[in-house]
């Protein structure tokens, strides 16, 4: 039976992965009103995206539906013969994908995407009609030129311009169910605000519903008017957005919830009155490509950078994809050779004529990478991984390194036969974990950390957060803490330094710069992350900070395009 | 991938016969390969010769065996070799960089522009037709594919994280290279050197074929299908045997090669 | 895109470069002296003298490169030992004939295999997908001299349908010449549509995996549109490259099949000289097949950016 205000409703659908015969989705049930923000929020492995691939019948073909129905409009979507799905697809159900730089083809150009849909399911229109409507769209979803984007390929595009092509090829056909598979996550927090904003306006002007899935449960509360919440292939809890979040009553969605990052009291730390690690007009500089033809002109990556960070004290660095934050933090570490400026351990700079004082920065400053799967050599065992680090360290017998070794392990939680697993056998968090016991396992007196959780699922992210506050107070480290979540920074740091296009744009106290940002940059970064606020029912209440902050940055199309491509490279340049 | 178990059992079984056969074939056989027995010229299969007789009457199962020994002995050690001085070439010039992996890379690269079996060819016209010139010439032949691909995997492992935290521990670059990244080419060095295997089988039968091979009478696969070729109207079982023997064998190492690639480098899958 | 042009043709140069300086290299590793082996053992004093003023065999290594080049370019590639032809013409003459089959099999074989390895990763798993696989594999392991022979055995003496051995010039009987060209084509065509199938497959299995194609699912297009105009292009690429290698390493493999059957091609030419110990014709050969094989891949990477424009952009 179905509700004349019932657009999509999906009764007991049950899927399973056809060749193990394990269940994906577990009999799930729920509807969707015509334009209304549905939002499904879950971790990695939860199904959520097989639920909503199914209800177009998108799923892999790996995944087979075994159960359940789903009907669109007054249509069966599970019995319908192809060619009638077809005529539904596009026309009446869009679909927005996460993976800005595979979702469009690359050898296609932007017109003839955007064109295909209209050809197909727009009959009635003139190439001359068809080719206004596509501008129109194009100019619509904020392309700068729209006429030159026409003849233009994905790969000239920035992923946030990508992603906005993508809308405006779904939004042609003015569908009335647009379902946006984790549409930003890719994306840097502003940009995101920008591309989930347009697809408000687009969705709400076309009266389009929408079927919106991430795992960041903050974005979907901001936008949507339900959030159904699933968890390992179940709908656990569902309810108007505000309701489920201030009263949460299922244990998952309370465990969800409390693992949003929050601001915790500020601490007193000592300022000592030498820095543990000072930089001095820090530049980086790479040599420009060596091509053939010519060499072009050399980059700068870092402008002058003057950064201290005390004993024991939390520092965390954020901004964007290209504002320089990581290769600061490789420079700290030592991984990329300055072109100008100092670096002082102790008030003593690390490349001076003193050899001895570089090996002692060495054994004293180690790193955390962003990505446990590749930070970790899949050849060793965990114990093997975490000794290694002890090897330089001189004066350790060997029974006190093992000594240490089980020490660190059970410290991070990994005690017993962890150390005789290799990283493929363990999770992401777990792997996060090691990766942190290899750092600290020297009592370092400074640990950068970059992007140490940006990989994780959100409660895993808690655990590891947590575990890491609390090795950070037990051992009294300073930290350089880059990020580019200021959820996560605002959990950890005791001081905040915000880059933009390789300068320090704002440095201050945690609460000063959160509360009062005096640079618009930052505004803009804060405006995309919610303050949290705890209900005594275990939710919370969620504030957005400067909403009504102009976002002034567009990217202009292929200049942004040409640098977001480049880091990568940039990076073996200055390393070799 | 779904045909990985059969892959490897069907593949794994064929070079295990194969191996078997190379190796009681390097002490015993039926007959003397090289005895010549003018009485059984040509004898068809079946009989006191199960794989007939050539047109010296020598016993063809005997022969196919010696050289299944000889092809397996020439081609084991070339791919020691071409994987040995390739693996050296592409962890140093991955390790040095800069200007000396620049000028090797671009010699490396030329050589490369000759079709592997042509440099073998030219190669050959230097060390002269035997069985260690093909060894020589297969081996360089086929040193700079290896090189290449040891140096592309070193190269993009030193952008792995797990070598940067190396590094940051203030490990030297000599013992991140040995202890993180030399182990990390064994997988990529397993799959190629399984090919590797199959081109140099292929590719020394071809030679051997073309009569650049080990010379005769001594046996190989290869210079037994040429000299069939004159009696082919007569006695097709001397062209089809060593034929058999060749194709079983490929299809085994190719077989197992996927089964190995699938196994140890999703990545390489189709290369 | 001219930049990329520019760049991708000036890389070949120093590539070429080397390719000659090794194929001058290669006959200078042979003992002996380079003159008499380029004459023969019955030269006569005068002429040997006259040959090692000519390659300035008096002079540096250097010198005798600089020499030997300038002549190459010129299109002086020696003569050859036993027929005193000159080597460049004879190399050339070759050459049309084996081109003719490799790339009559090439072409048929690309367009046998690519949509059949498109066809088995679109059904991937199927039965039909597990049938390719293993017949591409089968062909893949088969070497060309025994499939030629096989095919020679039965539909040259077995059914007596095609002449069995020998090649007839298209210029003297346009018929016949096809008649002897059926069966070598047909040799490479089957090995190769072992090798390209099974690549077009790989590739096409990645792409099909790819968020685009989904994409062009949900915009509502038909399976043969999304295959052919989304999927076809993108996973064409990687082939696209090998069929380019392919044709290189047919040109310097193709002696095989030509033994087989007894055609007068480039192949042949070669193993003849090397059985001769005709070191002029050797060094021609290889230079030729080298640099035409540089020259084929270099018109690949520069059609490339039909099948993906990405590689244009830096």
């Amino acid at each position: 039976m179905m509700a004349n205000d019932t657009l999509l409703a999906v009764e007991g659908l049950t899927l399973e992965v056809a060749r193990a015969g394990m269940q994906v989705v577990k009999g799930i049930s729920f509807t969707v009103a015509p334009g209304e923000l549905l939002g499904i929020v879950g971790e990695s492995g939860s199904g959520k995206t097989m639920a909503a691939r199914a209800a177009m019948r998108l799923e892999p073909p790996a995944v087979r539906r075994v159960g359940g129905s789903i009907r669109f409009e007054a249509h069966e979507i599970t019995s319908m013969p192809p060619a009638e799905l077809r005529r539904l697809r596009g026309a009446r159900i869009g679909m927005v994908f996460q993976e800005p730089m595979t979702s469009l083809n690359p050898s296609m150009t932007v017109g003839r995407q955007l064109e295909e849909g209209l050809v197909l399911h727009r009959r009635d229109l003139s190439a001359d009609a068809r080719r206004r409507l596509v501008l129109d769209m194009l100019d619509r979803v904020g392309i700068a030129e729209p006429v030159a984007a026409l003849s233009a390929y994905p790969h000239q595009f920035s992923g946030g311009m990508r992603q906005r092509i993508m809308l405006a090829s779904v939004m042609l056909l003015r569908p009335a169910l647009l379902i946006a598979d984790e549409p930003t996550t890719a994306l840097d927090a502003v940009i995101q605000r920008e591309v989930l904003e347009l697809m408000v306006d687009l969705t709400r002007d076309n009266g389009t519903a929408v079927l919106m899935i991430s795992h960041d449960l903050s974005m979907v509360a901001r936008y949507t008017d339900r959030v159904i919440v699933m968890q390992e292939g179940a709908i656990v809890e569902e309810g108007p957005t505000r309701d489920l979040l201030q009263h949460p009553r299922h244990p998952y969605t309370r465990k969800l919830l409390a693992a949003m990052p929050r601001r915790g009291p500020a601490r007193d730390v000592n300022r000592a009155s030498v820095p543990i690690v000072e930089v001095r007009d820090l530049v980086v500089q790479y040599s420009g490509r060596q091509g053939f033809l010519r060499r072009s002109a050399p980059k700068r990556a870092l402008h002058g950078i003057r950064l201290h960070i005390d004993p024991g004290e939390v520092v965390a660095l954020v901004g964007g994809s290209g504002s320089g934050k990581t290769t600061l933090g490789r420079a700290i570490a030592g991984m990329i050779q300055p072109s100008g400026g100092d670096i002082l351990f102790s008030g003593r700079p690390i490349d001076g004529p003193r050899r001895g004082h570089w090996a002692d920065y060495r054994l004293n400053c180690q790193m955390v990478f962003q990505d446990p799967y590749s930070s970790l050599d899949p050849r060793m065992k965990t114990g093997a991984l975490v000794r290694e680090a002890l090897r330089l360290v001189p004066g350790m017998s060997g029974p006190e390194r093992r000594a240490r070794v089980a020490e660190v392990l059970d410290e991070v939680g990994l005690g017993g036969d962890f150390a005789e697993r290799y990283p493929h056998e363990l999770s992401g968090g777990q792997r996060q974990r090691v990766a942190i016991a290899r750092a600290i396992v020297r009592r370092p007196a400074f640990v950068i950390a970059d992007e140490p959780v940006s990989a994780l699922d959100t409660t895993v992210r808690a655990q590891v957060l947590d575990l890491f506050a609390k090795l950070q107070q037990r051992h009294g480290f300073a930290c350089l803490f880059i990020s580019h979540d200021l959820g996560v920074v605002e959990q950890v740091a005791d001081r905040v330094v915000v880059m933009q296009h390789g300068s320090i744009v704002e440095e201050g106290d945690r609460d000063a710069v959160f509360d009062a940002p005096r640079h618009a940059y930052t505004r803009q970064l804060l405006s995309a992350v919610p303050a949290l606020e705890a209900t005594p029912d275990g939710g919370v209440r969620l504030k957005w900070r400067f909403a009504d902050e102009p976002l002034t940055i567009r990217e202009t199309d292929r200049a942004e395009a040409e640098r977001s491509a480049r880091p990568r490279s940039e990076l073996e340049a200055g390393l070799g | 991938m779904s045909y990985s178990a059969p892959n490897a059992l069907i593949g794994g079984t064929t070079i295990g016969v194969v191996a078997v056969a190379a190796l009681i074939g390097a002490v015993w056989t039926p007959y003397d390969p090289l005895a010549i027995d003018f009485m059984a010229r040509l004898a068809p299969p079946g009989g006191a010769h199960w794989l007939g007789t050539d047109e010296f009457g020598r016993d063809v199962l005997s022969r196919l065996m010696a050289g299944a020994s000889t092809s397996a002995w020439i081609s084991l050690l070339t791919v020691i070799l071409a994987v040995g001085a390739g693996t050296a070439l592409g962890v140093f010039t991955g390790f040095v960089r800069g200007w000396v992996d620049r000028v090797l890379m671009t010699f490396n690269d030329a050589l490369l522009a000759f079709p592997g079996i042509l440099l073998a060819l030219g190669l050959l016209a230097v060390f002269g037709a035997n069985k260690y010139g093909i060894i020589f010439a297969l081996g360089i032949a086929y040193t700079p594919s290896v090189a290449r691909v040891v140096r592309g995997t070193v190269l993009s492992l030193r952008e792995r994280e797990f070598v940067e935290a190396s590094r940051v521990m203030g490990n030297s670059e000599i013992y991140t290279m040995w202890r993180h990244i030399l182990p990390n080419c064994i997988a990529p060095l397993t799959v190629l050197a399984t090919s590797l295997f199959g081109w140099v089988l292929l590719a020394e039968s071809a030679l051997s074929f073309l009569g650049l091979g080990v010379p005769p009478p001594a046996p190989t696969w290869g210079n037994m299908l040429a000299a069939s070729r004159a009696f082919i109207a007569q006695a097709a079982w001397l062209g089809i045997f060593p034929g058999l023997c060749i194709s079983l064998t490929l299809l085994g190492i190719n077989l197992l090669g996927d089964a190995v690639r699938d196994r140890l480098d999703p990545r390489m899958r189709g290369v | 895109m001219l930049r990329f042009a520019v760049t991708r043709i000036l890389m070949a140069v120093p590539t070429l470069l080397i390719v000659a300086i090794a194929v001058f290299a290669l006959i200078r590793l042979v003992p002996g002296d380079p003159a008499s082996l380029m004459l023969g053992d019955l030269a006569d004093a005068t002429s040997l003298a006259s040959l090692r003023h000519n390659l300035g065999l008096d002079r540096p290594l250097p010198v005798q490169f600089a020499i030997w080049f300038q002549n190459a370019l010129s299109g002086d590639l020696g003569r050859s030992i036993t027929s005193d032809q000159a080597v460049l013409p004879l190399v050339i003459e070759r050459f049309w004939v084996s081109a003719k089959v490799v790339m009559a099999a090439v072409i048929f074989a690309s367009l046998v295999a690519v949509p059949a390895g498109m066809i088995a990763a679109w059904r991937q798993n199927s039965a039909l997908d597990v049938a390719l696989v293993a017949v591409s594999t089968l062909l893949l392991s088969v070497p060309t001299f025994w499939l030629g022979l096989l095919l020679l055995l039965f539909f040259g003496l077995k059914l007596g349908w095609l002449p069995v051995v020998g090649y007839v010039s298209f210029s003297d009987d346009p018929w016949r010449a096809l008649l002897y060209l059926i069966m070598p084509v047909m040799t490479l065509f089957l090995h190769e549509i072992g090798v390209l199938m099974r690549m077009a497959r790989a590739s096409a299995l990645e792409v099909l995996r790819l968020d685009y194609i989904t994409h062009a699912r949900a915009k509502g297009l038909s399976e043969s549109v999304v295959l052919w105009r989304h999927a076809f292009k993108n996973a064409f690429a990687p082939t696209w490259t090998l069929i380019g290698l392919m044709l290189g390493n047919l040109l310097g493999g193709i002696a095989v099949v030509e033994t087989v059957f007894t055609i007068p091609g480039l192949g042949r030419l070669l193993v003849d000289s090397i059985f001769a110990r005709d070191y002029p014709v050797i060094q021609g050969c290889m230079l030729f097949i080298a640099v035409i094989y540089v020259l084929v891949n270099l018109v690949v990477d520069l059609l490339y950016p039909m099948f993906d424009p990405r590689v244009t952009a830096e």
